[in-house]
């Protein structure tokens, strides 16, 4: 019996997201030690995990690998959406340490579940084989199923948590369905190897036909119409803090899987993708931003716009090559800032013991809180894309490289929908200051850890808003090695 | 060819013991049926009931633990078959793969999610 040789380990790519991983078993180990009363330690050691990954990413800055039979990449364009990311959860892992203490939910489970989710995610952003594509998909949501269950006593939790679940399991089997049928049409699962496939033959219909299952996969992790009924009741019953973790950094990390695939690799059969992403990402705006009027929930509205922004971001897809993928990495970076602090201000702001989601819970807010009010206004105007904040250089360089790639009228039905946005962004800030408020009310003071997130986030859509330049080139340094 | 031979032996093994089991007692048993005995078969339940009646979900949990120990075996197994020629980088692969697999038993016997009460 010959002895099997052993293949080469090269854990090195897998660095940042390995920090994640472990710092989420240490959680979990911690979680079983005395002290029991209190889990205030165990956010501590979780931000301390993702400040880690955060630091070992720059640290990679420029210097990347391959590892796994090239099934993992870790180049500048991995890198940052690793950035995009870690910055995400270690936001909501502050946020999560007021808001879940408050609510009596805080547990080792739940920053456990938030790690391991953040590093399905983080391989997701590296991944460059489709069972890479797969596992960390699945990684990533399965977290994200338990965690929408968080506040186990709540009625609207349980549905949340398992509408997402059925409904995702459902998007998996079609993405799983749409590899198999790659596989079988390109002989393989890596990137690198189905472009060259597909490049040397005649066009395939195998092929399209699981391409087009894997965008109705990737389409509903990103809720993009039609594929996005699961997202407002989703947003509504799960806890605030991880409804944020939803809609920035899983988003994001689809989104990276989806450019790496369609815009860098696949160039060869853009005409076919470019035409159903015109239609979905026309669809998507639309769509979101017309329901989102018709809310009272804040949350709710929230998840509507959130949809409408997968939208803008479908335009920069639209647009391809190395202009179009940097804008809507740079899109990518703004919304995450500006998403987290709108879901921030709402996991502060209570109404009589009660979370304030509704709308008109917010009348009077800018004379009861005038700090909280003008931070929520103005996430609200980075969300409409007012000058000078993070929204407007967003959408400016989206909808510039729609234009300049010739789909103009995308872009005026872009611009139009963002007039269209504006109104029920602008309803909330009416509430807050020219109503008044309908009852008496507690006074909110958010703890150390929940102002930080939000100064944070708040300084991050000014900062990418006054003085975009640096970040766009950073954004367009990230996607060069894709598009060569 | 002796390959398929062996596993046609397996099936034809098992479609002869499954056989027996189900034949031997309709030529050799006592026929006296009941009502009782002709409800479908539920494990002892009612096979009627409301849509929206409730299980303990300690039968999930359990069941959860269960693929915990099921997934562990499809690797472990395979690789004590292989065990010798895999060497010292199999061992350690293992151990690793065991340690984050005991993590997660830990987690579940303090979190008191074996006890049945």
């Amino acid at each position: 019996m010959s002895p099997i040789p052993a293949p080469p380990v090269v854990l090195g790519p897998l660095l940042p997201s390995l920090i994640v991983v472990g710092t989420a078993i240490v959680v979990l180990l911690l979680d079983l030690l005395p002290p029991r009363a209190s889990k205030a330690h165990l956010g501590t050691v979780a931000l301390a995990g993702l400040v880690g990954a955060l630091l070992a990413t720059l640290r990679t800055w420029g210097s990347g690998g391959r590892a796994f039979h090239d099934m993992i990449v870790l180049d500048d364009y991995a890198l940052f959406f690793h950035i995009v990311i870690c910055y995400a959860a270690a936001l909501i892992v502050l946020l999560s340490m007021d808001y879940l203490r408050r609510a009596g939910a805080e547990s080792g489970e739940g920053y456990g579940l938030i790690l391991f989710s953040t590093a399905g995610m983080m391989v997701l952003a590296s991944a460059n084989d489709l069972i890479v594509v797969f596992l960390a998909i699945e990684l990533m949501s399965l977290s994200l199923y338990v965690l929408a269950g968080l506040f186990k006593r709540r009625r609207e939790a349980g549905e949340a948590s398992m509408k997402y679940f059925l409904l995702g399991v459902f998007a998996s089997a079609f993405l799983l369905y749409g590899i198999a049928l790659v596989y079988g049409a390109t002989g393989t699962t890596n990137f690198d190897r189905i472009v060259v496939a597909v490049g040397a033959g005649p066009r395939d219909r195998l092929f399209l036909i699981g391409l087009g299952m894997l965008m109705v996969g990737f389409g509903f992790k990103i809720s993009s119409v039609p594929f996005h009924m699961w997202a407002p009741d989703v947003y509504q019953g799960a806890p605030t803090s991880v409804t944020a973790l939803i809609a920035t950094g899983s988003k994001a990390a689809v989104f990276a899987a989806l450019i790496r695939l369609l815009v860098a690799g696949l160039r060869t059969i853009q005409p076919d993708s470019t035409a159903l992403l015109w239609a979905l990402a026309a669809l998507t705006m639309t769509v979101g931003n017309v329901v989102a009027i018709a809310q009272s929930n804040l949350k709710r509205m929230l998840a509507y716009s959130s949809i409408a922004h997968v939208g803008y971001m479908l335009v920069g897809l639209v647009a391809g090559g190395a202009p179009g993928a940097g804008a809507v990495l740079f899109y990518l970076l703004a919304y995450t800032f500006t998403t987290v602090g709108t879901f921030g201000v709402i996991a502060l702001c209570e109404r009589a013991g009660q979370e304030a989601v509704e709308v008109r819970d917010y009348a009077g807010l800018g004379r009861r809180h005038p700090l909280l009010a003008l931070t929520l206004g103005l996430f609200l105007l980075s969300l409409i894309g007012i000058p000078p904040l993070a929204g407007f250089v967003g959408k400016f360089y989206l909808f510039g490289s729609a234009v300049r790639a010739g789909y103009v009228w995308l872009a005026v039905i872009a611009v139009l929908n963002s007039a269209v946005a504006a109104y029920y962004y602008l309803r909330v800030i009416v509430y807050m200051y020219m109503q008044e408020p309908e009852a008496a009310s507690a006074s909110l003071a958010p703890s150390f850890a929940g102002g930080l997130a939000l100064a944070i986030a708040l300084i991050g859509i000014v900062l990418l808003g006054v003085m975009p330049a640096p970040f766009a080139d950073l954004a367009q340094a990230a996607v060069a090695p894709l598009i060569r | 060819m002796t390959e398929y031979g062996t596993m046609l032996m397996v099936f034809a093994f098992a479609a002869v013991v499954a056989g027996a089991l189900l034949g031997l007692p309709r030529l050799l048993a006592p026929r006296r049926l009941t009502p009782v005995k002709a409800e479908p078969f539920e494990c002892g339940k009612d096979p009627l009931g409301i849509a929206e009646g409730r299980f303990a979900i300690k039968f999930a949990t359990v069941a959860i633990f269960f693929i915990i120990i099921d997934i562990e075996l499809l690797f472990v197994w395979p690789w004590a078959m292989l065990y010798r020629r895999l060497g010292w980088f199999g061992f350690i692969e293992m151990m690793v793969f065991m340690a984050i697999l005991m993590v997660g038993f830990l987690y579940i016997w303090r979190k008191g999610g074996l006890e049945w009460e």
